[in-house]
Parts: C-alpha cells; structure tokens; sequence
C-alpha cells in the first residue's frame, strides 16, 4: 500500500474562483508593500551597518540590567533581544545586543567594543561573546545596492530563459508568480520583524529558483498538453495539466518542507531567519505557481495556431514543435 | 532506453565511486587533519615528534585525505574587511623626489635664484623661485626628472605632471602615475598582510584584493578581530630624521617643513625633526635582533646599496649633529653622529626586552604597511558558536534526510528505495565535490545540502510520477519506464536550469557565507540531475533486467 498525498485522478477546476485568487493575492501583494512602506524591514548591521555582540552566560539574563549598563557608554541606539532556543541548556542565556552605526568610514572602534564588553562584564563576570560582528556604513551601503542588483538580475535572467524555452505569456505568467512570492517575503519579514540581512536575500533567490521550478513544471506539462490536445479550450488544458502534475508538485513541497522545519527546529538560532523564509517560499511558491503563473497565463491566452501566422511569423517565441526537436 | 551499455555503466559506476572515495575522508574529520598537519609540519622540516608520527599514522597516505574547509562561521575566527588609504603613498613618493627636484634646480641657481619648498596638499610638492618670471625655464627643468610610467595601462605616460602657479612650481603624480602606485601599494599592502598573519602561523588564511583599494581578511582560528587588527595594523615605520631641536612642549610650533615627535621613553621630552626622512625603513634588507656592546638588547640593521649610500653620506657631513631613529611616529634614540658610517649598517638601540628586539625585528623585516587602513568590516565568531552550529546542522541534516528517505519509501516504494540510493550518493557526491574544489562549507551552506536533500528528489518524483501516468495507458512495464523517463526530462532541465541560474548569480554577486549557500545550492543541483537522470535509471536498469517483471508498481 502506497502513501498517496492526493489522490490518483484529481479533477478539480482551478479557476473557478480564479477572480477571487487573483484578487486575494493582489491584495495581499498591496498589504506587503503597505507594511513594507509603514512598518520597515528591521535591517540587520549587513545593510544598515552597526555592530552586533551576541552574549552567553549561566546567570539568567536581565534585558533592563543591561541597558542600563550600556546606557552610560552613549552609544546611540542600542536594541537588547535575548535569544531562546528549544535546544539550549538550562544555564546557557545569550542574547543579541545591536549597537547602531557610530560616527565616521571605520566598522567600529576597538575602544568601543572594548567598553560595551566592560561594561557587561562588570554585571555578569562569567559573561562570555561568542560573536562580535560590525559593518562600517560604506559597505552596508553597497550591500543593499548588490542584494537589489541579484534579486533583480535573477529575475531578468529567469525572463528571458523562459521565453526562450517557452512562450512570452509563460514568462510573463512566471515572472508574476516571482514577484508575488518575492513581494510577500518581504511583507512576512515586516510583519513579523524578523531580522532581514544577507542571507535572507539568499534566501529570496532561492525562493526564486524553487518556485520557477514548481511553475516550469507546471508549464512543462501545459506546453505538451497544448501539443496534443489542439482543439481543446485552453482553460481545460491548464487544468488538466495542473490535476497530472498535482500529485509531483505536493510531493515535492512536502519533501522538501520536511526538510526544511528539521532544520528550522533542530538547525539553531543562528539561520533560523533563514530558513523560516525558504519554508514561506516553499508555501507560496507552490501556491503561485498554479493561482498566479497559471491564472495570469489563461488571462493573457496563448497563441495555439501557428499556421496562421498574422505578422509574416515574426511572433515572438519558439513553436512548440520545435521545442523538443 | 532502458539498456546501458557497458561503458556508459562503467563511467556512471566509476563516479559515484569516486565521489564516494572524495567524500570519506570528511566522515573522519579531525583524524584527517591531524593527519594533513603533520604531513605538511614535516615536509617544511620540523622534527617527526611521536605525535606527529601518529597523527600522520592515523590515516593512511594512499587514501583521498582533501577536506570541505569550514568558514569562519563554523570554525570560528576572524574576517576583516580593510581599506587602503592608497593616498597616503602619494605623498612619499613626492617627499622621495624632493631631494632630486631640490639638486636640479639648485643647478640652475644662477636663471631661476634661489628656491625654498612651500607647504602644501598632501598630494603636491610646491616649490617657490625667487625669480617668478623664470618659471617657464624652472618647469623644464623639473619636467626633465620625469621618468616613464612603468605600468601596462600608462605606455607613453610620465610620472608627473609639473604646472606653475602663482610663481611657484607644483608637482603632482600624474594619472597613470598614480594608478600604477595604487596597485603597487595595494600588492605590497598584500603581501605584508600575508607574511604578517603567516607568522602566527594560523592555518588556510584568506588574504584577498577585493575591488580597487580593497583587502580581505579572513583567519580562521585566530581569538578575535582585534587580535588581527593589532597584528596587521601595527605600522612598524621605520624612518631616520635630522633633528632640529629638542623642546619640552608637545605643542611647540615646529616651522615649516618640520614636525613634533614625542620620545618613546621620556615623557615630556620631545623632538623636532625635519620632515623629509634621509632613508626610511622600506631601504632595509635585513633585520636581526642582537645586543649592543653593554650587553643590551638592540636591533641590527642594513641598508640596500641606495639605502647606504644616502646614510653614508648624511653621515659623514653631519658628525656632531643629532639623528633621530623614528619607529611609528615616535623617536626611538637619537644618537650623535660620531664618525661617517659606511656600509650601510647600524644598530638601533633603546631600552628594550628582548622579546622587545626580537618583534621589531620582526616588523621591520616585514616591512612597514605602505599606507594606513580603514577597517569597514570586522566580525569575530568564537569557535564555540561555530561548533554549536555544526552539531545543530548535523543533527538537522541526518533527521531531514531519515525523514525524506522514510517519507520516499512510503510513497513509492522499492521505486522510493532506489531514489534512496541516489539520495545518499548525492549527498556524497556533493561532498566529494567541494573536497575536491576546496570549497568553503558555512551555515548557510549546510542549508543549501538540506534543501538540496528536499529539492533532489524532485527529479525522481518527476520521473516517478510520469511512470505511474504511463503505466495507466499500459504498454508494458519496459515501455512505461522508458516513457516515463523521456517525458519527465525536458520538465527536469527546465526546472534545475531555472534554479541553477539563481544560484550562479547568488555566486557572482554574493559573498562570503552567501556565497558558500550558492555553491552548494549549484554543485546540488549538478549532483542531483546526474543521480537523478543516470544512477536511478541504472539502478532500475540493473533490477528490471534481473526480475523481468511482469506489472510493475511506483
């Protein structure tokens, strides 16, 4: 007896409530940016420089005792979260201090360090620093700009694969599902305010080759449908091809989503940012790829007689025939 | 087709085999870097201690024994991101000319009368003539020093560019020129780093140029990223000035083209030197420490043939005068000349220990950096934290993939059994691979095994799936296999081609851990298309030409 995630013949109509999926996604897409625009990202020193201490001790830790520790050392804006994590042991108490950016190009001085390192000592000797980590403001700087510079790159290059292999709607229909996924990572990370540095943008080019692999597979599978059914309205091809393809693409989250909450639970607080956004990328890559790439592609059509050709066959875009010739 | 022909098996087999072999020897980490430590400790010719005897013993030499190098985040250790102050040498190199530039006209004394130096920009020699209307004949003079830039990029170009302003003769590098000096500093800003940081002796420093004026650091093992900065950054500038006059008073003013130097032993007492230096210390080759003739730790010296001639002659005209030995802007002694000193050789003496003598030494023989640093970056991860995070990614790792093997055999199983096999090759594989390459693993970059331990058996399902379709419209077994197979394909190309370029970006553009996340996430996606498209077919290959089935079920 097999496990079987869905069952062998699906027949459901997806966009039956296709208005409504778009709609819903659209909001959401408008929400993010909103809370993008209102509440921030909440950076972390990778982009807006500053310096990041983590702290362990076996005292038990008092956020307020250590501000006020720090308070005398005028450092500007310093933010105090203590870190738990289910697979610390009982004495173990870190916590992660964030000093803002001081003046001047230097990442941080070492009269600095050396002070914020006195003073907590001086309320808890046995505190030690696992990790000390600054960036000066010249490299947070063009930090963002190459983070901006991959995430879009990634997605122009993706574009134009697409087109090649495909048809300009599939791109676009992709392209959509991208910056839907993209759009509502960042939204999660300014509601939930976890910390948004490096590797979350790792993160987001990851999503960005996930959730095109779901919506490649996807369009896979409507490109030979559209072959060998050509009088068949487009609606039930893409359908058709959604349900064949259902049981793969279910599979495949879920191994993947295995995983990846292994590693959220047992991989340590250090990525767990990280892979808190893979996991929301695998979710909503996989919900795009079939209520966004494919809705957008049956909205735009796709041209399905090529004998016809109305402009000289100077279309853009590869007939499917020869695609696999 | 379904059949392999013999080749094709041989080469698919010998692979994975090979992967495997390249793999092994992470399974025993410590045992084969004790291993390779010894190995390398012996061949630069320390003596075979017993422990190195069994370090090396400890793993057989015949055996594969490169190991995935562990980042910063995973060791522990330090990075930094430094800056040049390439600009800082621009003004060296036109104090170097001085001397040259002074001699020329002084020459012409009798056209252009008589010249005196001007304060000015750090990037510009200034000079006044007493008789301005003879600039024109004082710039020709001064162009005629210039020399052709000695770079690639400058072919034809000079060194300096000489204009008159006011009645007064500026000197500035030209374009070309300072290109060429940048890179100059920025190798000889390398190469000091690098010979600094290999006296601690720390293992795999990363010691990279990044863009223009830029210098990574990375040394894993090291305490902290002040530890390194203290290490690099002491200066060890070595300079030898007339001396003026001694003053009490730090903030005495020092006239024109002189400067304020505290002594290093006696508060309060201070110097005041000439600013142009008669040699400086980028004119040693050599440093020894030694004793002077009391008995007292010093350090020896001696000058190249310029070096020692230029010494040579300040001293024999000046015996009688001071001469303040400068060591990062502070005087060290200043004795008075006694008698000309040929040769090139000297002694420095002051009050030191000898661990004193023996370090600045040390630096000097390294030499002084050419120009001073900013550091934009520094991040020091102690190596508890980073052994936190390989334990936490090993454990995470083995349950994702206990889970996936599970979850893949309920699905599909034997089908779910043989995607296994290839699973565990490709995990293999990977690790072969980064041995192989000596790529970098970080936390990130276990991330991206884990994920590519989800994403693999994407393939296989792919195929998996195609085959259940095909076995629908029965054509037999062989045939719904093959099918299967073929049809799955161009959805497997087109997916991890799609992810592969996210990761090559990542890779372009990204750096460090993000950039050791891309490089597992590509060699992922590589090592599961093959296990996925070869090593499964084969397995199934193998077990259908050897059970004949009749129906099959995935």
């Amino acid at each position: 007896m097999r496990l079987k995630l869905v069952p062998a013949n699906t027949k459901f109509d997806y966009f039956r409530l296709s208005l409504f999926t778009l709609g819903a996604s659209g909001l959401a897409m408008v929400l993010a940016i909103v809370m993008f625009f209102i509440v921030g990202l909440n950076y972390g020193i990778d982009f807006r420089g500053g310096t990041t201490i983590r702290t362990e001790s076996t005292q038990t830790v008092d956020v307020g005792a250590y501000r006020d520790a720090l308070a005398p050392l005028s450092l500007g804006d310093v933010s105090i979260t203590e870190v738990f994590d289910p697979n610390f042991p009982d004495d173990k108490n870190v916590t992660q201090i964030r000093i803002e950016q001081q003046e001047g190009d230097e990442a941080v001085t070492s009269d600095t360090i050396g002070a914020v390192k006195a003073a907590l000592q001086a309320l808890d000797s046995n505190m030690s620093f696992p990790s000390v980590e600054s960036v000066g403001p010249k490299v947070s700087g063009e930090l963002i700009q190459t983070a901006v510079l991959a995430v879009f790159l990634a997605i122009g290059a993706v574009l134009f694969y697409i087109w090649l292999r495909f048809e300009w709607q599939f791109s676009v229909g992709a392209v959509a599902a991208l910056v839907h996924d993209v759009v509502l990572t960042i939204g999660i990370f300014s509601v939930l305010q976890i910390k948004f540095d490096l590797a979350i943008i790792a993160a987001i080019l990851t999503i960005v080759g996930y959730s095109l692999n779901d919506t490649v597979v996807v369009f896979d599978r409507v490109r030979e449908n559209l072959r060998k059914f050509k009088t068949t309205d487009l609606k039930d091809v893409l359908n058709m091809s959604i349900n064949e393809t259902l049981s793969r693409t279910v599979m495949t989250s879920v191994t993947t989503l295995i995983a990846l909450i292994s590693l959220f639970i047992l991989g340590g607080d250090v990525i767990r940012g990280f892979v808190f956004a893979m996991i929301w990328g695998v979710v909503v890559g996989t919900y795009s790829s079939v209520f966004v790439a494919s809705a957008i592609l049956l909205r735009l059509g796709v041209k399905r007689d090529w004998t016809k050709s109305d402009n000289g066959g100077g279309a853009a875009g590869t007939q499917y025939a020869n695609i696999d010739a | 087709m379904l059949q392999f022909s013999i080749w094709k098996k041989i080469v698919i087999i010998g692979l994975c085999l090979l992967g495997v072999a390249l793999a092994m020897p992470n399974a025993f980490y410590t045992k084969v870097e004790q291993h390779n430590d010894a190995v390398i400790e012996v061949a630069t010719g320390l003596t075979e201690t017993p422990e190195r005897k069994a370090a090396i013993a400890g793993w057989p030499t015949w055996l594969p024994s490169n190991l995935v190098n562990l980042g910063l985040d995973l060791r522990g250790g330090a990075h930094l991101l430094a800056e040049v102050k390439v600009e800082e040498v621009y003004a060296t190199r036109l104090d170097g000319m001085w001397g040259e530039i002074r001699d020329a006209l002084r020459q012409e004394r009798a056209t252009i009368g008589t010249i005196r130096r001007q304060d000015s920009g750090a990037d510009e020699l200034r000079v006044r003539i007493s008789k301005p209307d003879q600039i024109a004949k004082a710039i020709e003079i001064v162009q005629a020093l210039a020399r052709p830039v000695v770079s690639l990029t400058g072919v034809g170009a000079t060194d300096i560019s000489v204009s008159g302003e006011n009645g007064e003769i500026v000197v500035r590098l030209s374009e070309p020129e300072k290109i060429a000096t940048d890179d100059r500093t920025m190798r000889q800003s390398l190469e000091i780093i690098r010979r600094r940081v290999d006296e601690v002796g720390t293992r795999e420093p990363t010691i990279q140029r990044q863009g223009e004026r830029r210098i990574l650091i990375q040394v894993p093992g090291i305490g902290s990223a002040e530890e390194l900065k203290s290490l690099i950054g002491t200066t060890a500038k070595l300079t030898f000035h007339p001396v003026v006059r001694t003053t009490s008073d730090g903030d005495a003013s020092p006239g024109a083209r002189n400067f304020v130097v505290p002594d290093l032993e006696e508060d309060g007492l201070f110097y005041i030197l000439e600013q142009s230096p008669v040699v400086t210390g980028e004119e040693l080759v050599d440093a020894q420490p030694s004793f002077d003739q009391n008995g007292r730790p010093a350090v020896s010296f001696r000058f190249n043939p310029t070096g020692g001639r230029k010494f040579g002659q300040y001293t024999a005209d000046n015996i009688g005068s001071p001469f303040a030995i400068v060591l990062d802007n502070e005087v060290i002694s200043a004795p008075v000349i006694q008698s000309h000193i040929s040769g090139g050789s000297g002694i420095i003496t002051g009050r030191f220990t000898v661990e004193d003598s023996t370090e600045l030494a040390i630096l000097l023989r390294a030499g002084a950096l050419p120009a001073g640093m900013t550091f934009l970056e520094e991040r020091t991860i102690g190596p508890e934290l980073g052994q936190d995070s390989i334990d936490a990614g090993k454990i995470a790792t083995m349950i994702a993939f206990g889970a996936v093997l599970v979850f893949m055999v309920l699905s599909y199983g034997l089908f779910g059994l043989f995607a296994n096999v290839a699973l565990i090759l490709n995990v293999a594989l990977i690790f072969g691979l980064l041995s192989m390459i000596g790529a970098t693993l970080t936390l990130p970059g276990i991330a991206g095994i884990v994920l590519t331990i989800g994403m693999a058996v994407d393939a296989n399902v792919l195929v998996f799936e195609r085959i259940r379709e095909e076995l629908k419209t029965a054509k037999g077994p062989a045939r719904a296999i093959e099918l299967g197979y073929e049809k799955a394909i161009s959805a497997i190309v087109d997916a991890n081609v799609t992810t592969f370029i996210a990761a090559v970006i990542l890779f372009a553009i990204g750096s460090g851990p993000v950039r050791g996340f891309s490089i597992t996430l590509g060699l992922g996606i590589l090592t599961s298309v093959f296990t996925a498209i070869w090593v499964t077919r084969l397995i199934v290959s193998i077990w259908f030409e050897w059970r004949r089935p009749r129906h099959i079920e995935v």
